[in-house]
């Protein structure tokens, strides 16, 4: 069961059967699928639980019961979902750009899958990591939005092309916030590596170490990411009473599914990062000083702790969406420019005076 | 510096308002015994209808197969849509003939289950039943007869 909490032995040891019967160069290759495999089986896995879970979350908060007749308490339904996408006809409308229409589904997953590669998913489990790897990850989470103004100017309808106009306004802005959030939680760290700021949380994490700042900048980052996914309340993309489904309105079977497993992919991304910064990533919930109790913690494996905390804020998210009304395109941008924007500004400023005079613990 | 007090005064009065109304659907998720929807074919045997769903128009029989209709015709006149129609016959009562139902013809598959001919009915001859399981092959079946065969006006109803 070592494996289980650490990784690199079963990495290490993949590596090394393969080392003795292959050159390097081979070794790193087989290697390399092995993980776009994973990661794709991964995917997969994600957009099934998370329909599912969207599902039934948004059914218990609106007093129903949600999906209940494929399979028992219809866990099957989103694979009878998956069934009737995959033999739905792809529809093009006749002056659509084929070939951007096409492209931009696939530039979504792309950005989808570049992000998830840089997530330290347990303790020896990271496929890479980069010591920039905070930037690179909403460097490359932000290239989604590039899909989806595509697929709102191909797609020949006014209602693709205002959702993805809001869309480009909309990622655009908070971006600033998802960053400057981020970077509230650098400045305790010092280093923008994901294996480096989880190691810095061994004694805490940083959302009780850094005082009321780090949850200042939780919330921000909450607010702001759930908007760079598109969810709502900021789903405005795809407005569904005033604009049928924004920038995906033409599309239809597998193309549709791959916009709809990317928005669920990017959900889960966005909440790892903000589980990996602000509640310790894999690292189990440790307080300083306190041995005994530390031991009994990491009794559960690393994996355990990071999908529970990133399904803790997936159900944040959840909840976030079914809650609140949808802000219209005005207040968006109020909300994000006069509201978030120097808030966050000032709680970095704050942040660094607490980690210049060392008051954090 | 009204402005600085105004602008922190939003965030909180904001923030405190979002809190409010996630204490709401986060009431509706901890208690899945407040949940509504009712999982129909399973709970066929237990499922109680609202009293005052409105399912269809009944005749109402005592047990001597007697009902109020004097056949008056005011449903009928009522109804916006047609769906009543009262065929009328003469009996004898003590010698002379008087006015009263025939046929009392139901055309549900034309009712809107709006209810003014209950209202409407001097004698509450009629109700609206909370039956709701309509469905048919045929549709001359949803022409119903309301008045059960043999039956007749209870005495001293005018």
């Amino acid at each position: 069961m070592n494996w289980l909490y650490d990784f690199s032995y079963l990495t290490g040891g993949i590596h090394n059967s393969l080392s003795e019967h292959f050159e390097p160069s081979t070794v790193t290759l087989i290697e390399m699928i092995l993980a776009g495999v994973a990661f794709m089986i991964l995917f997969a896995i994600l957009g099934l639980v998370l329909v599912y879970a969207e599902r039934k979350v948004s059914a218990f908060f609106q007093q129903r019961l949600g999906p209940m007749r494929v399979g028992k308490w219809g866990t099957a339904q989103t694979l009878a979902d998956v069934i009737k996408l995959l033999m739905k006809e792809p529809l093009m409308n006749k002056n659509a750009d084929s070939f951007l229409f096409n492209l931009a589904p696939y530039i979504i997953m792309i950005a989808a899958f570049m992000a998830m590669a840089a997530l330290p998913f347990a303790k020896g489990l990271h496929a890479l990591d980069f010591d920039i790897g905070i930037l690179y990850v909403s460097a490359v989470s932000s290239l989604g939005v590039i899909g989806i103004l595509l697929a709102g100017w191909s797609s020949d309808n006014k209602y693709s092309l205002i959702g993805a106009m809001r869309s480009g306004a909309q990622i655009i802005s908070y971006e600033l916030s998802v960053g400057l959030s981020l970077l509230t939680i650098v400045v305790l760290t010092g280093s923008l590596q994901f294996s480096t700021i989880i190691e810095s949380q061994a004694n805490g994490w940083w959302i009780f170490k850094g005082h009321i700042s780090a949850v200042i900048a939780f919330i921000i980052f909450l607010i702001a990411s759930t908007a760079e996914t598109n969810r709502g309340p900021f789903d405005l993309a795809e407005a569904e009473s005033e604009l049928t489904a924004g920038f995906h309105t033409e599309y239809s079977g597998l193309k549709f599914a791959f916009f709809f497993l990317a928005e669920f992919a990017n959900m889960f991304i966005v909440s790892a990062i903000g589980a990996t910064v602000f509640l310790g990533g894999w690292m189990p919930f440790h307080i300083g000083g306190w041995v005994g109790f530390n031991n009994i913690m990491d009794y559960i494996p690393p994996i355990f702790w990071f999908f529970g905390k990133v399904s803790f804020i997936i159900f944040l998210m959840m909840w976030f969406r079914w809650t609140f009304p949808r802000l219209r395109i005005d207040q968006l941008l109020t909300l994000e420019w006069k509201y978030l924007l120097p808030v966050n500004l000032m709680n970095i400023l704050i942040m660094a005076f607490l980690a210049l005079m060392g008051w954090h613990f | 510096m009204k402005s600085i007090i105004k602008y922190f005064k939003d965030i909180f009065s904001g923030l405190r308002s979002l809190v409010k109304g996630m204490a709401v659907t986060g009431h509706y998720f901890t208690h899945p015994k407040e949940i509504i929807t009712q999982q129909y074919p399973e709970n066929r045997d237990t499922l109680k209808m609202f009293e005052r769903f409105r399912g269809e128009v009944v005749l109402l029989h005592d047990e001597n197969n007697e009902h109020k209709c004097t056949g008056c015709s005011a449903c009928e006149v009522a109804c916006p849509n047609g769906t009543i129609e009262i065929i009328p016959k003469r009996i004898e009562v003590d010698g002379r003939k008087v006015k009263a139902i025939d046929q009392f013809v139901y055309h549900l598959q034309m009712c809107t289950m709006c209810g003014l001919c209950i209202p409407a009915c001097p004698t509450d001859a009629i109700v609206m039943a909370n039956t709701f399981e309509h469905a048919v092959f045929d549709r001359s079946k949803l022409t119903k007869i309301l008045n059960k065969p043999g039956s007749k006006i209870m005495d001293g109803i005018k």
